[in-house]
């Protein structure tokens, strides 16, 4: 293979970004076209699949394939796509409404075939295209245009439904946070498997600052925590902070505080089978802990589309019927003769 | 002894029928097979509850499968039953109205019991009096009692004996019609491979009603139906499914692709997937999808990668498909989609025929979404159908939309076995040159754009549901919106030119009456007009396989008749788009929605009124 020289210009289409200036989408462009560059996959393998939303416009400004599909079906549309060539990087680009209202079905059934796709799940808690109306992660309460009074549902946590369906990998990142955002989106690549990436997104227009008490650069030091594979759950201006596990229970504790040492503090296991530990970090929320960034699970797991193949192949090795005209004359036939010869028609006129 | 009354016949239709629990599908589909090997022509119809297993004993519950086969060629499975298997009382009030007048009854008299009677609302203790029977040949054999003393030696449970009582009766009529055993016996060998005690006990008691008919030869007609002299060339049985199965196949083999089947199982059409996801070996890809909408978008997928893609469905399902399908009209991508209907709407008849979503194919979704529509008109040319299907598909950059029904899928006659070599060409229209590629760049003539999809370097591009201009930039320019609606419906309306003209069985010069059918109905309008015509009648018959587009002789056709009369399993669909196509002729009706295909009598009837008139 030729070495692949690209930079990011090499992913920018020349369609204008049509996003409101401020959106968070836009950093989520820069990172999903800076990362692409360096993941070493030809450009034409690339096959952006998105529904409908102001996220799902993503296609439109990557020079890659791209189809802009339909509402809530761009997890089916992408799962067809890749089980018919599993040779393609398929990334499908959705908002909280897309993938969790209209298209849930199709989300936790990708998620539970676990189909070789890299799925971004763009949270900014609102119907943005729509103007403004409460999506299925607004918290209880939300006010918006058609909940003027305030929602009384609770909210979709978007980890705990790919748990729930089994998934193999998710992740978690925020719109301004460039590193963080390449690091989890190389890895969702890297893992075979369907990889959910959440990303918290603000929008300017109809919900902004809604993840605001999170990403404060202020507070973000104690309100973040960036989990790292096989390093320990610590936090803080100072790492001072760590998570440990307690009767059942994760809680935070400081080191130094009550006789906590370094050794006391969890260390991450994305590959940990159970999920139980990965799922107490993505419930956890402010004020009491901080929230979990970065690859909270990433689990090898039977993947959909290799395993469709590989039993075709086992399949054929030992076929006796290898193309349309054995298939045809296979089982039972009987031979007319002596009749009148004609065309075949199998339409029989007067 | 006296000789047994051999009848010799022209064609004969036996149904077989019993508790859905029976086995009648099973029986009814071995003794056809076994005919067709004969050389008979045949033609199927199973006719079963919705419910796998509704009350025992009740007429909700009743199974039946009729089979007519003949000396000459056959179109439809009969209007009624010469000979009837009834497995108990209820299978004969459910069938007393599908039966010739002086027709023969074989029925389990051990089954006739006082619970059995009044499961099936029978009043009194004589149901063939109550339902004005008695002029018929009724033969009673206690085939529930012979089977348990026929497999008294095999030390079964009295369950897994009553079980075979189908084995029986299937003897027994193959004895009184000459059907010899081996093949059906070859079948259960195979089917049961790991039970011998099962492949026992079934031969054993297919045998004894195999004998049983030849030592009660007093009782028991025989009957003597000649092969059929149809046209030289190996033939084998195929159902409509199964035909459609093959046909994407075929066209897959043809034109290169890979062919991927995203569906979601559903009445009738399931059987579609089955026989899909068993070819590994020709290397389909199946995805059973999450929802019907799934199924679709799975097979959108495929398409935009370069697959023949196909959905399959019945109506309920294609209505979930519709913004999927529009989606398709949009991107401008080859699918295929098959939509086997039965009676609507909503859940309606889910087991029971009907062509009643005509409508929903040609305009129902949002938006100027035009599709090109075609209907199979018998079991075996559900293949080409969906062959011609996949092909302007693939040369056209289209949605195609294939009505087929639970009467032709599930109904089965002899079809003579084509070679690939003998069906036209497919060539798909992959982009070749990155230079001049444009997503909406189309061909001058067909309209259609060039197919690229990733992994072919250089064809980058982005396609979607939005509006787009020629180099696939999204546009909200009015006079763009207009020229593309109308290219979008142009491009289907010249798929005209690559279609076959329609052509008259009858009187190519034209003449008193013309009869118009579209699909499934093939069969009992061709034997209707046939039989009208034997009797000295002005009548020929027009049946459409091209919807949409119309072929492009039909005004022509029309023009040379009198009366046109539109015969159709829905209450005047095809009637309606026609008025609507071509508004310069009047249009009579004959509408039937029963759930049932029509009868060739009631046709007769409502063709020679209107030649009276
Ligand atoms: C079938 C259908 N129903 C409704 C809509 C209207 N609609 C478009 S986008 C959207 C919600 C978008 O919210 P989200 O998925 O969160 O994406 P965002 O705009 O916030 O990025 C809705 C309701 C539609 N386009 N199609
Ligand atoms: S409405 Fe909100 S989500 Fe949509 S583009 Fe504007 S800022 Fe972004
Ligand atoms: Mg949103």
């Amino acid at each position: 293979m030729t070495e692949l020289n690209y930079t990011i210009k090499d992913f920018k289409s020349d369609n204008e970004v049509r996003w409101c200036a401020g959106c968070g989408d836009f950093a989520i462009l820069n990172a999903v076209q800076r990362t692409m560059a360096e993941m070493g996959i030809p450009k034409e393998q690339f096959a952006v699949i998105s529904g409908i939303g102001c996220s799902s416009r993503f296609p439109y400004y990557m020079n890659t394939f791209g189809f802009h599909t339909i509402h809530g079906r761009a997890a089916a549309i992408a799962s067809g796509v890749k089980a018919a060539n599993p040779e393609l990087s398929v990334w499908v680009m959705s908002g909280d409404g897309d993938s969790m209202a209209i298209g849930g079905n199709h989300f936790i059934h990708v998620i539970r075939r676990n189909i070789d796709l890299n799925m971004i799940v763009f949270n900014n808690r609102i119907y943005g295209l729509t103007k403004g109306q409460y999506s299925p992660t607004s918290d209880r309460g939300f006010v918006s245009k058609t909940s003027p009074f305030g929602t009384v549902e609770d909210p979709f946590v978007p980890g705990q439904l790919v748990i729930g369906a089994r998934g193999s990998f998710f992740a978690r990142s925020i719109d301004g946070n460039l590193k963080l955002s390449q690091s989890v989106l190389k890895e969702a690549e890297k893992h075979k498997g369907t990889s959910v990436v959440e990303v918290l997104q603000n929008c300017v227009i109809f919900n902004n600052g809604i993840h605001s008490e999170i990403t404060d650069p202020n507070h973000r030091a104690d309100r973040q925590l960036i989990l790292e594979h096989g390093k320990p759950m610590l936090f803080g201006a100072e790492n001072e902070k760590g998570l440990i596990f307690d009767k059942g229970k994760l809680r935070v504790v400081v080191i130094g505080e009550n006789g906590v040492t370094l050794d006391d503090i969890l260390v991450h296991d994305a590959m940990e089978e159970d999920p139980t530990l990965h799922l107490a970090l993505i419930n956890m929320k402010l004020p009491d802990f901080p929230v979990a960034f970065g690859v909270i699970r990433a689990v090898p797991a039977p993947v959909y589309d290799v395993e469709m193949e590989a039993q075709i192949n086992e399949i054929q090795k030992t076929r006796k019927i290898t193309c349309v005209d054995d298939l045809l004359k296979s089982g039972n036939t009987w031979e007319v003769t002596g009749n009148v010869n004609g065309s075949g028609s199998s339409k029989k006129c007067l | 002894m006296k000789d047994t009354k051999v009848i010799e016949l022209e064609e004969v239709a036996i149904r077989f029928s019993g508790d859905s629990g029976d086995g009648m599908q099973l029986t009814g589909t071995l003794f056809s097979d076994a005919t067709a090997l004969l050389g008979n022509d045949i033609s199927t119809f199973p006719d079963y509850p919705s419910e796998i297993r509704a009350p025992q004993g009740t007429v909700g519950g009743v199974s039946g499968f009729q089979v007519q086969f003949g000396h000459k060629q056959i179109n439809t499975p009969g209007d009624n039953a010469h000979v009837l298997i009834a497995m108990n009382p209820a299978a004969i009030k459910a069938n007393a109205r599908f039966m010739s007048p002086g027709g023969t009854i074989i029925y389990d008299s051990d089954s006739f019991t006082e619970k059995n009677l009044r499961k099936a609302n029978f009043a009194t203790d004589d149901p063939f009096a109550e339902l004005n029977m008695l002029d018929y040949t009724k033969i009673a054999v206690p085939i529930s009692s012979l089977t348990q003393e026929g497999l008294k030696e095999f030390g079964l449970d009295n369950k897994s004996v009553l079980r075979s009582k189908n084995m029986f009766a299937l003897g027994l009529v193959c004895w009184m019609f000459n059907r010899p055993l081996e093949y059906i016996e070859e079948f259960i060998q195979n089917k049961f491979k790991k039970k011998p005690v099962v492949v026992d006990s079934n031969i054993k008691v297919l045998r004894d009603g195999y004998n049983y008919g030849m030592n009660m030869q007093h009782m028991t007609p025989s009957y003597l139906v000649h092969p059929a002299e149809i046209e030289n060339g190996t033939y084998r049985n195929i159902n409509g499914n199964q035909a459609t199965a093959w046909g994407l196949l075929a066209a897959a083999e043809k034109s290169g692709l890979q062919l991927f089947l995203g569906s979601y199982p559903i009445t009738p059409a399931t059987d579609i997937l089955s026989a899909l996801s068993q070819r590994k070996d020709l290397g389909v890809k199946t995805f059973q999808a999450e929802d019907e909408i799934a199924g679709i978008a799975s097979a959108i997928g495929a398409a935009f990668t370069g697959s023949l893609a196909v959905t399959t469905t019945s109506g309920p399902g294609l209505a979930l498909k519709s913004e999927a399908i529009g989606l398709a009209v949009m991107a401008e991508l080859p699918l295929v989609i098959v939509n086997v209907q039965r009676g609507g709407p909503s859940t309606g008849l889910p087991t029971k025929t009907e062509q009643s979503d005509l409508m929903q194919a040609l305009y129902g979704r949002n938006g100027e979404s035009p599709v090109v529509v075609l209907a199979a008109s018998t079991p075996s040319d559900c293949f080409y159908y969906a062959y011609m299907a996949s092909k302007i598909a693939l040369e056209r950059m289209v949605p195609v939309l294939l009505l087929t029904d639970g009467f032709l899928g599930n109904g089965s006659e002899p079809w003579k076995i084509p070679s690939m070599a003998e069906l036209p060409s497919i060539t798909p229209r992959i982009a070749k040159d990155a230079e001049v590629f444009q997503a909406y760049r189309r061909d001058e003539e067909t309209l259609a754009r060039e197919w690229a999809y990733p992994g072919m370097k250089g064809f980058e591009h982005r396609i979607g549901g939005l509006e787009k201009n020629v180099s696939g930039t999204v546009s909200h320019d009015p006079e763009n919106h207009q020229v593309n609606s109308e290219i979008r419906e142009n491009k289907v309306q010249r798929v005209a030119d690559m279609i076959p003209e329609l052509e008259i069985c009858g009187d190519d010069d034209g003449g008193e009456v013309l009869v118009v059918g579209w699909g499934g109905t093939y069969g009992h309008l061709i034997s209707s007009v046939r039989q009208l015509r034997m009797e000295g009648k002005d009548v020929s018959l027009v049946q459409f396989n091209y919807i949409k587009p119309l072929p492009k002789n039909t005004a022509e056709i029309f023009s040379k008749f009198k009366k046109i009369i539109v015969c159709e399993l829905n209450l005047g669909q095809f009637a309606a788009y026609l008025r609507d196509q071509l508004p310069q002729f009047t249009y009579h009706q004959a509408n039937k929605v029963k759930g049932l295909p029509f009868t060739v009598s009631e046709l007769k009837e409502s063709i020679n009124k209107l030649l009276e008139d």
